[in-house]
């Protein structure tokens, strides 16, 4: 087959893979139907994988499916094995790995490309939105994780200047991210980028209660298919771009429908202690 | 820039689509969604098969082989998960 047909077959299964997600994603909204609407999502996620290993890019895929093998062995037995009571915390562990998963494959990415030619302007924008979307839902997940079991040290770690920190620390990322998308060191600046978006994403969930984890891990879920959405700009990758919005935008619903039914708003769990920490005394300023 | 219209066109779309897919959901499904859709958002899987699979620098090799062990776990173990949560709905009723 030509190089056009293979990417003309290849994005034909992705649109059918978006269907069976859309489809499979409709289907776990109603009790009925929530069995099939997961293994509709399966197939779904079979399909798009098969598709890409025809990729012209690929070469040798034998690293690629002893990755998918180890890979499905730890995600299997840890999601047979477990105790029920840990779901939580083992739902907010996936929801990372795929967070990171992101950072890996735009960084992986930018070192093919800045190695080969020079990187389009919109390419290292989407390549800076991977590293600090997916970075924040890594990091966010693995406090998320530390909250659901409780551990005390966390709490302690509720650094004094509060909001301002987070504040600093999303201006603080404006520089690493200027300097990627100028372009002239895009790798070392993309590391950059990820390296602060590491530590936002903690002290982003650091600060809230673990009352109010399910709800964050919601909003992580969203953001991590907004990261595989960011890397599907950088691949130029149809499935990661349709999927990443699907996941996206109805995770973002599923988040508000969360809080309504624990009587809060967004804005109240992701701020609640604001103005609990003396920051709240600068009203005036 | 062509390229970049109809990335943003197919991505406007289907965030209106995943806006309206979800509507009215029992309080007893919300985490087997979450997590279901947790597992399609495994999905950057297809991007680290391609970042391993492409043999321009060992670099991106290694961080893609990493990547496609990490999505593979979010994948398999997400599906599998959410199986569980609903198998165990199932037998309450």
């Amino acid at each position: 087959m030509s190089n056009e047909a293979l990417d003309a077959f290849i994005n034909f299964a992705y649109l059918i893979a978006a269907i069976f997600f859309i489809v499979g994603l409709k289907g776990l909204t109603h009790p009925r139907t929530a069995v099939r609407g997961n293994y509709l999502g399966g197939t779904g996620m079979l399909i798009a994988v098969v598709a890409t290993l025809l990729h012209r890019d690929i070469v040798d895929p034998k690293l690629i499916f002893a990755g998918i093998a180890i890979g499905a062995v730890i995600g299997g037995v840890l999601a047979v094995k477990i105790d029920m009571k840990v779901v939580p915390q083992l739902v907010a562990t996936f929801n990372g790995f795929g967070g990171i998963a992101s950072v890996f494959v735009a960084g992986a990415e930018a070192v093919r490309d800045t190695e080969s030619e020079v990187v389009a302007t919109q390419t290292l924008v989407a390549l800076v939105a991977s590293g600090i979307i997916g970075a924040v839902t890594f990091w966010g997940s693995l406090v998320a994780i530390g909250k659901f079991s409780e551990l005390d040290f966390l709490d302690r770690l509720k650094f004094p200047v509060g909001q301002w920190l987070n504040a600093f620390l999303a201006l603080l990322l404006l520089l690493p991210a200027a300097w990627c998308i100028n372009g002239t060191q895009p790798v070392m600046a993309y590391w950059l980028v990820v390296l602060v978006a590491s530590i936002l994403g903690v002290s982003l969930v650091v600060r809230i209660g673990g009352a109010d984890m399910p709800v964050v891990v919601a909003l992580l879920n969203s953001l991590s298919g907004l990261a595989a959405a960011a890397t599907g700009f950088v691949l130029q990758n149809n499935i990661l771009i349709i999927t990443g919005a699907l996941v996206g935008a109805s995770g973002l619903i599923l988040t508000q429908i969360m809080c309504r039914a624990m009587n809060r708003t967004l804005v109240s769990v992701l701020f609640t202690s604001f103005g609990t920490d003396g920051s709240s005394s600068q009203d005036d300023a | 820039m062509e390229i970049l219209v109809i990335g943003l066109t197919i991505f406007a779309l289907a965030s209106f689509v995943g806006f309206e897919v979800i509507t009215k959901i029992p309080a007893t499904l919300h985490t087997p969604l979450m997590s279901g859709s947790n597992a399609i958002s495994g999905i950057i899987l297809t991007g680290a098969v391609i970042a391993a699979g492409s043999e321009k620098s060992t670099t991106a090799t290694v961080l893609g082989f990493i990547a496609v062990i990490l999505a593979t776990v979010n994948v398999v173990g997400g599906f599998f998960v959410t199986h569980r949560m609903l198998a165990m709905f199932r037998k309450k009723d």
